[in-house]
């Protein structure tokens, strides 16, 4: 007998059909990798399973965990299994825990509350367990709260609350979606430590095959409710016998077609490896050089010799400090650094990733550079023009050329306006304001540019999915004919399918329009898909820059290092798992 | 520009190395010095309110309607009078000197001298304050001790009949105005039952019971609109925070719902409702204006209400410092006991 | 979770009036409210006897078929004094919110929108308002200028300021990080332009909101200070002087309290129902704190 079993599950809310007979076994000691897009039913198979159900929500098929009826049992029985034998992991850290109580009062409370045990007792055992996951008590006393750790840190404690009295089931709901890759792979690892200690069977859900093929035994791919495929993880995920598999699979490695660089790039190109790999080793150990990026390497096309050696954008010896809290009445405590001496430059129609790990400064670079958030100290230029210091006024003919994406393509959008007036807003920065007529005519351009049609004009972002919204997102930003675009992890958010097409959306634009990007995200892939070159940002600073191929194959800093050995991949997982297989 | 360095400094992941946590730790000293800061600040808060408050009560009672000797005489009297009056209230003093000098003398104590009554302020304040005061009082707690205890009892049942009848009742409670609600309780318990009396103050020196006996329906009238706003506001503080992602947590530690409603839900619930709490003291202490009107209670209310018809201007104006200085007095206290429930204030991160 | 999906504020008309017409509380207090609305209106043009008719032989007539709700002391019919009362009350509180929101709506959005000193100025003058009670400062008011309507209005006014500055000011500050915002400002609008085209079209449900909250408090509040005299002075009839007049004559004539008081009750009643209905239309996240 499985550990569980699920058979047939159908689950609507309010009457609409979330789950269609979905069939699912995990046995003792297995990893069961769920993935699948959002909106497949995988979270709310999990939320069955620990009878956690939203309200209104109405299950039928069979649950039987250890040979309980899981949807049949009273509550009372369910309150005896969840935390005792099931335990659950979610997605959300920073919100997963109650601020008001300690971290060991929250520990200890499942503890009490299934053994009996006493508080010496319970504090105990909880004590230990924080230890298990990573929190030893030196540091990390049974008197914190959880806003005094970070995001990693409060994901330890959930961990530790769930398996704190050694469940005989972990369900993990996208446990490491909301950290970055370094993160990511620490928790991962704990998770399969604790797993392998104590026999567990683990439900892993996520949206990232790559996690999945990494982890799990066995994987189950589901769509739109429904199961897809069930097998074993290095053979569904290789073979790919399923059309779906093999979408999402192709789609998470998806590097987008660009064409060939122009003759006088590729010979720029091919004339700069050697000097590049010299150039990343002294940049990573001397610091930052005022133009670390040669800017010969990339002759603008059509523009004149004199012009070629000026560079879109110059960052110089860029710092940002947030001031300390005040911890009493007569002290501060010493400002916080964001960003510290950061310099570079960007040549026309470069397309450059800014990567690091979550707090490493490089949305407040970003910031920065968008001339959204004033330097403390240093200077940004872009095409010659300084921006520090000016007006809103004087920024105009600056911020014309240069255009943002967001990462949320919900939060993008204000949701009382139309298309045509979203896309249309930085028209506001031409010096000309184009007639009524006109207006719509660009609008209606550049949504066809970015693959909409123009009737979506006069539609609210709300009737758009996630990827339309990025398409009118980069609409929006390449109206103004922009010289250089700054994405905010523009594709984290999105669906892997999704994904790609929108990164083929950027690497498109960026032949035709001959726009330069800063790409900012904390995820490999999307840097070797779409940018030449990479700056590894770490704790503020600079710290490897060079190719892309180059520093995502051979790191040299342990930032670069940490960051492309914590990256999920999906190649080397499957390869790892075939080998262990033999 | 604002926003963005809280967006900023939220991303960060940052966590100070700590030493262990003990008494004598430098992490407990540096907390106690942010409480003291909080304090501080708080304290500096009020007092500032305070100072302000009273400037803009001087110069509105004061400054914008002319002569208030000539106001306080009314028609029929001589320039002679008004000249007598005027010196008696200091009113030939320049302005400064006359603020400072009312300012100084509420800090010692000295409030001046009632016009119509002939006797101190201060002793009239007392006099008067010991109804109004209790007064205000009981109505606050019985308002706490049966608003959120409503509250609970409703978001538990959420969406049952139970709730649904308990908050029809509330929604009908804010509709309620006092007085009147004050009228209909007169009628009930003294015209109609006879059980207490219809209006009117024994006073505490007839015993504390006989004193209490007429403040019971003054207190119940201002209390029940109010303890109806506080259940509302209390069941959905808690349905907010019952619908946050800690309290899945809890249930997905096997705990039933009613221990996590009590157990991690009230506590982070209770951070709104304490700041309905400190404003309906503001609210009941303006609302023994009209309540003691209609009891014919001896306290502050009808004091301030009968100093104005006389035209009584120095009476007006201290009480409704006092009243003033007692909204910002509870509001601090509010304020302070916030890190109590909240440890995320308790100390500099 | 993954399995979400935006639950954004209804965009359209058409969607909100769909959503509003399912919701119990918005139909009700809606029904309710157009009704005393209209109740004011008719009072204008028609009513059952004239209020300035003072008949002796009627006084305190308990209801009947000539006089539903019954006569007062001067024997005026108490049907048509709560209709003309009806007007004073909506005046008073309309007036009053309208100035609490025409002040109250820039000075939050100011305040978000520069943040800092001028922020904190901003807060700590609406607490200094806050320590007075709206009875309170109509009593001062009326201590100088004199009793009246107007003054009454002045000081609930007044009271709303800080009330509708704090709700803008929340709602605003939570928008100035979304990154709808940050994409205006990338496309050179200064803080005036933001505010006027973004910032006030998504906190203009939550005024509205509140502003029926308001509205509903500021019937209760000139009722109030009607009964203390404070507010419209006679012979202009006002549901609060109704009431005071009743209190000495309630064991004779009780219908004289209950009437007027119903009145109160029933239009307090509505706006809270339509403004609970409209919260819970315009924004499913937004909760009532009141």
């Amino acid at each position: 007998m499985s550990l569980l079993e699920i058979e047939k599950l159908s689950l609507d809310i309010g009457g609409i059909p979330i789950l269609r007979g979905v069939d699912l076994t995990i046995d003792q000691g297995q990893i069961m990798g769920l993935v699948g897009e959002s909106g497949s039913g995988k979270s709310m198979t999990a939320l069955t399973v620990m009878r956690l159900l939203p309200i209104g929500a109405n299950a039928s098929g069979r649950v039987a965990f250890d040979g309980i009826d899981i949807l049949g049992a009273p509550e009372e029985a369910m309150c005896r299994l969840r935390g005792d034998d099931i335990g659950m992991v979610f997605q959300e850290p920073m919100t997963a825990l109650n601020p008001v109580k300690t971290i060991g009062e929250q520990v200890a409370e499942g503890i009490r509350w299934h053994t009996g045990a006493n508080r010496a007792d319970a504090e105990a055992r909880a004590r230990a367990m924080l230890d298990r996951v990573g929190l030893p008590e030196a540091k990390f006393p049974l008197s914190r709260y959880p806003h005094e750790l970070s995001g990693g840190q409060r994901q330890r404690v959930v961990i530790a609350i769930a398996c704190a009295l050694k469940p005989k089931l972990l369900v993990a709901d996208e446990p490491t979606t909301a950290l970055d890759v370094v993160l990511q792979k620490q928790i991962l690892e704990l998770l399969r430590g604790l797993v392998d200690e104590d026999r567990m069977g683990l439900l892993l859900i996520s949206h990232d095959l790559a996690v999945v093929a990494d982890m799990s035994d066995r994987v189950t791919v589901m769509r739109r409710g429904e199961v897809m495929e069930e097998g074993e993880t290095a053979r569904t995920l290789s073979e790919q016998v399923h059309p779906y598999t093999r979408q999402l699979a192709q789609a998470s490695m998806h590097v987008p077609k660009r064409r060939p660089p122009s003759p006088a790039r590729a010979k720029a190109l091919d004339a700069s490896p050697p000097e590049g790999v010299e150039e990343r080793r002294t940049a990573a150990t001397q610091g930052p050089l005022p133009r670390p990026l040669q800017g010969e390497r990339w002759p603008a096309k059509r523009d004149g010799e004199e012009e070629e050696r000026m560079p879109l954008l110059e960052v110089s010896s860029v710092i940002k400090d947030y001031p300390g809290r005040r911890s009493s009445l007569f002290r501060k405590q010493p400002p916080f650094r964001a960003v510290d001496d950061v310099s570079f430059s960007l040549q026309p129609g470069q397309s450059v990733a800014l990567v690091g790990r979550s707090g490493c400064g490089k949305s407040t670079l970003a910031r920065m550079i968008l001339a959204l958030d004033r330097p403390t100290g240093g200077d940004i230029s872009l095409l010659g023009q300084s921006l520090a210091g000016r007006s809103e006024t004087e920024l105009r003919p600056s911020r014309r050329n240069m255009q943002v994406v967001f990462q949320d393509p919900y939060g993008s959008f204000d949701p009382r306006h139309k298309v045509e007036r979203l896309v249309g807003e930085p028209l506001h920065l031409l010096e000309k304001q184009p007639g009524a007529k006109e207006r719509r005519e660009m609008i209606a351009a550049t949504l066809a540019e970015v693959g909409l049609s123009p009737s979506d004009m006069d539609k609210y972002p709300h009737e758009f999915s996630g990827g339309q919204r990025q398409r009118i997102s980069i609409a929006r930003a390449v109206i103004t004919r922009p010289k250089l675009i700054v994405a905010d992890e523009p594709v984290s958010a999105l669906d892997v399918s999704i994904r790609a097409q929108i990164l083929d959306l950027f690497a498109d634009l960026n032949q035709k329009l001959g726009v330069a990007y800063i790409f900012i995200t904390h995820d490999l892939t999307v840097a070797r898909a779409i940018t030449d070159d990479v700056m590894v940002m770490h704790e503020g600073r600079i710290v490897e820059r060079g190719r892309t191929g180059e520093i995502l194959d051979h790191p040299q800093s342990d930032a670069a290092k940490a960051l492309v050995a914590a990256a999920p991949d999906l190649h080397r997982a499957i390869a790892r798992r075939l080998e262990m297989q033999g | 520009m604002r926003g963005s360095t809280e967006v900023a400094g939220n991303s960060h992941e940052c966590v100070a190395p700590r030493l262990p946590a003990g008494i004598f730790s430098p992490q407990a000293g540096r907390r106690i010095a942010f409480m003291t800061a909080y304090i501080l600040k708080r304290l500096a808060i009020g007092a500032v309110t305070l100072v302000v408050a009273s400037i803009v009560i001087f110069a509105v009672l004061e400054i914008l309607p002319g002569d208030p000797a000539r106001l306080m005489l009314g028609m029929n009297t001589t320039p002679e009078a008004v000249e007598a009056l005027r010196h008696q209230m200091g009113l030939d003093q320049p302005l400064m000197l006359r603020y400072l000098h009312w300012a100084s003398g509420m800090l010692t104590g000295d409030f001046g001298k009632s016009f119509t009554y002939s006797s101190p302020v201060r002793d009239l304040i007392v006099e008067r304050g010991v109804v109004s005061l209790p007064l205000a009082l009981i109505a606050l707690a019985l308002s706490a001790s049966i608003g959120i205890p409503i509250g609970v009892f409703s978001a538990s049942r959420r969406g049952k009949a139970s709730d649904a009848a308990v908050m029809g009742v509330a929604q009908l409670g804010v509709a309620i105005p006092n007085f009147w609600f004050a009228l209909l309780l007169i009628y009930v318990f003294a015209v109609w039952l006879r059980l207490v009396p219809a209006g009117g103050f024994p006073g505490w020196n007839a015993g504390i019971w006989a004193g209490l006996k007429g403040l019971i329906l003054p207190a119940i009238a201002l209390a029940l609109p109010q303890a109806a706003i506080l259940a509302r506001v209390t069941r959905s503080a808690l349905l907010e925070v019952l619908g946050e992602d800690y309290i899945r947590t809890a249930r997905a530690k096997g705990l039933p719902r009613r221990r996590v409603l009590l157990r991690h839900a009230l506590r982070n619930g209770m951070i709104p409702v304490m700041t309905i709490v400190g404003l309906q003291f503001a609210y009941l202490l303006a609302g023994t204006i009209i309540i003691e009107n209609v009891f014919y209670l001896p306290g502050l209310g009808r004091l301030v209400y009968q100093a104005i018809t006389q035209r009584d201007l120095i009476v007006v104006e201290s009480i409704v410092m006092v009243l003033v200085a007692s909204v910002v007095i509870i509001n601090l206290l509010v304020d302070l006991s916030y890190p109590l429930v909240d440890p995320r204030l308790r100390h500099a991160r | 979770m993954s399995d979400t999906f935006d639950r954004d504020m209804p965009a359209r008309l058409g969607d909100f009036v769909r959503a509003a017409l399912a919701n119990r509380s918005f139909v009700v207090g809606l029904a309710i409210t157009l009704a005393i609305a209209l109740m004011a209106l008719v009072s204008f043009a028609w009513t059952p006897y004239d209020v300035a008719d003072l008949v002796v032989s009627d006084r305190m007539k308990p209801p009947s078929g000539a006089h539903w709700f019954g006569t007062d002391h001067f024997g005026r019919d108490i049907l048509s004094m709560i209709m003309v009362g009806s007007r004073n009350s909506i005046a008073v509180a309309l007036v009053a919110v309208g100035i609490g929101m025409g002040i109250g709506v820039p000075l939050g959005c100011w305040a978000a929108a520069r943040g800092g000193w001028l922020d904190e100025a901003i807060m700590r003058l609406n607490d200094i308002v806050f320590a007075f009670p709206a009875l309170l400062s109509a009593i001062m008011i009326t201590a100088i200028f004199g009793p009246g309507a107007v003054n009454a209005i002045i000081a609930i006014g007044i009271f709303n300021i800080p009330v509708f500055a704090r709700v803008s000011r929340a709602g605003a500050l939570a928008l100035w990080p979304r990154e709808f915002i940050l994409a205006a400002r990338a496309s050179g609008k200064g803080a005036t332009l933001i505010t006027v085209e973004h910032i006030f079209p998504n906190i203009a449900n939550l005024l509205l909101v509140q502003g029926t909250i308001q509205f509903a408090l500021g019937v209760l509040a000139e009722a109030g200070l009607s009964y203390l005299g404070l507010g419209a002075q006679p012979p202009m009839p006002s549901w609060g002087r109704m009431l005071f007049d009743a209190q000495t004559r309630m064991v004779v004539a009780p219908y004289m309290a209950i009437f007027p008081g119903l009145a109160i009750v029933v239009t307090v009643l509505g706006l809270n129902l339509l403004g609970d209905g409209l919260s819970d239309v315009l924004d499913p996240k937004l909760r009532r704190r009141r």
